[in-house]
């Protein structure tokens, strides 16, 4: 290579770039791995299999386990899913499929990409007011309601781009071989993304799973455990918030098992995306 | 409309394809030079070459015209199919072949903005009339697409799709015409081991005879292609080739092509296309032989287009 043609300032300009990238990459996962660490060495102290078939003792230094939190936390994610996996779904087809001739298009898109940036905190005082006031108490259904309400634009605007990514060749291919807009949605479009859009929906239940906000003022939280959500409900983030913000040391240490076991459950849900979109790559022949 | 006798072409061989030949007419001085610009369409009348009309048709044109917005695709396109021949239509690009395809099976219904006057009859019956079951009418004219698009997919699913959408459930069904719309379109013996893998698993030229087995698969009376060879290599649009010669009799063939040799090879009958008109239209060896007009004498030997 010619040096004249390539000058030492351009070189060392390109170099501190690469440094500075390298530089920040470490510093993120540095801290990434710091706070890992931390957790892993507070939490792995208590976290044991008691964690998950004891309930609380009320005694503060050996305050057992927290079943009642892992279940009520497993039941309204479970109902929040039922309610936000079927409309996020339908509301990304809508604005996908339907919506070009829609003067609704555009709002909608709009209205839930500010709604998934909506603190969820306010989703918590909505809760409150439409499904707590009303019945008179915390309950559950109101938190998963909450929970269900942050994952709808989520799914929705999820599904929205993936069901876009599907080439248009796939819809007028079924249009011509007689099929109508309905099924060619349902057998062809919707198949063709469904690992992406599985996708989606694991990022949305990871996310609620890890909310708190929007419990406060609805599922309040329970040390009993419960399967009926018309009462105060238990949830892992509540019970995690309630010890470790408590005078007792004993409390403390199991509020850290939780938080292991919180992200535990993203990382698995997270490890589980990355299987279900290689997967649905290597369908889609690529 | 006017009509014209020309000379009837002899049977002629397709092992031996049929180039464009040299026309023996005079041509006026630098083909290039009075090209494009000196062919301006709007006083040239459409020619129809009298064997299109003594031919038994399955699709009429009338007077059709289709308008994307403000502006004009086709003006006043009128040419009826003949059923159980294949139709190459031909022309430069954008002079509204696919476009005229499309509106055969109603395909362009799914574009914003079409409106269209004039009429299409298939059977006698206008398409674009109400209480026309558009549906059907796309179930009984199959598709074939510029760039080949099996569904993400099994190849036996891929290929009973149109069964399934029908609502047929039973396997033994299924498997048949699964097996018959295969042999159909050539693909069978290659793909008999492995129909429950990925559709997209197989190369481009097996995948287009994949979407033609689809197509056939719904057992329609025309088959529409749009440029169904334009993204093969030689040898994968020689087998598609051959599959559209064995198609002929069986079904009536509409094929879009840029090839003029394969208009040649594979048509009974041509239009050739120009600027959103039908400008000559009749049997293949007199379009590329003994044309008629200027535009379509210049076109088919290459000389602008």
């Amino acid at each position: 290579m010619n040096a004249a043609l390539y000058s030492t300032y351009a070189r060392t300009k390109s170099r501190i770039m690469f440094g500075l990238c390298v530089a920040f990459t470490v510093l993120i996962l540095g801290i990434l791995g710091l706070v890992t660490a931390y957790l892993l060495y507070l939490g792995l102290e208590t976290l044991s299999l008691r964690f998950f078939t004891e309930l609380p003792t009320g005694d503060p230094n050996a305050p057992g386990g927290m079943k009642h939190a892992v279940v009520g936390t497993a039941i309204l994610v479970a109902l929040a899913s039922v309610v936000g996996v079927p409309g996020g779904i339908m509301a990304g087809i809508y604005l996908s499929e339907y919506s070009a001739n829609s003067m609704l298009g555009a709002p909608v898109r709009f209205v839930s990409d500010v709604l998934t940036g909506v603190p969820s905190i306010v989703v918590g005082l909505l809760g409150y007011e439409l499904l707590v006031v009303p019945l008179g108490h915390f309950n559950g259904y109101a938190g998963a309601l909450a929970l269900a309400f942050i994952m709808v634009p989520i799914v929705a605007r999820t599904t929205e781009e993936m069901l876009r990514l599907v080439p248009n060749s796939y819809r007028e291919a079924s249009i011509a071989l007689g099929a109508t807009k309905a099924r060619t949605i349902l057998r062809v479009v919707l198949p063709a993304a469904t690992g992406s859009v599985v996708t989606g929906i694991m990022l949305a239940v990871a996310r609620i799973a890890g909310e708190t906000a929007p419990l406060l003022f609805t599922a309040l939280g329970s040390r009993l455990l419960t399967f009926d959500p018309k009462h105060p409900f238990p949830s892992l983030t509540k019970q995690i918030f309630d010890y470790a913000t408590g005078p007792y040391e004993g409390q403390k240490r199991l509020a850290w098992a939780g938080i292991l076991v919180l992200v535990g459950l993203i990382f698995v849900l997270n490890l589980a995306v990355r299987y279900f979109s290689s997967r649905s790559a290597r369908m889609a022949g690529r | 409309m006017t009509q014209l006798q020309t000379t009837v072409p002899g049977p002629r061989s397709l092992a031996e394809p049929l180039l464009p030949k040299p026309v023996s007419r005079p041509m006026g001085t630098g083909a290039r030079a009075d090209g494009p610009a000196a062919l301006a369409p709007s006083e040239a009348k459409t020619i129809i070459h009298k064997e299109v009309e003594a031919e038994k048709q399955i699709v009429a044109v009338e007077s059709f015209q289709l308008f994307y917005g403000k502006t004009q695709a086709l003006h006043d396109v009128s040419m009826q199919i003949p059923a159980g021949k294949v139709t190459a239509l031909i022309g430069p690009s954008g002079c509204g072949k696919s476009t005229l395809l499309r509106s055969l099976n109603r395909l362009n219904d799914l574009i914003d903005n079409v409106r269209i006057e004039g009429a299409i009859r298939f059977h006698g019956q206008n398409i674009y009339g109400p209480g026309i079951d558009v549906i059907a009418l796309r179930k009984s004219m199959g598709m074939v697409f510029q760039k080949s698009n099996p569904f993400p997919m099994s190849i036996f699913e891929n290929v009973v799709y149109a069964l399934r959408i029908g609502g047929e459930k039973r396997r033994g069904v299924l498997a048949e015409v699964c097996e018959r719309s295969l042999r159909g379109s050539a693909l069978w013996e290659e793909v008999k081991d492995r129909l429950h893998d990925s559709a997209l698993s197989l190369s481009g030229g097996q995948q287009q005879r994949l979407c033609i087995a689809r197509a056939i698969a719904a057992e329609p009376q025309v088959l529409l292609m749009d440029e169904p060879c334009s993204a093969l290599d030689p040898l994968a649009t020689d087998k598609i080739e051959d599959l559209i010669y064995q198609l002929r009799g069986k079904y009536t063939v509409v094929i879009v092509t840029h090839n003029m040799q394969q208009a040649a090879r594979v048509s009974d009958y041509t239009a050739f296309m120009y600027l959103g008109r039908l400008m000559e239209y009749g049997p293949t060896n007199s379009i590329f032989v003994t044309p008629q007009l200027k535009q379509t004498e210049l076109y088919v030997t290459g000389r602008f287009g």
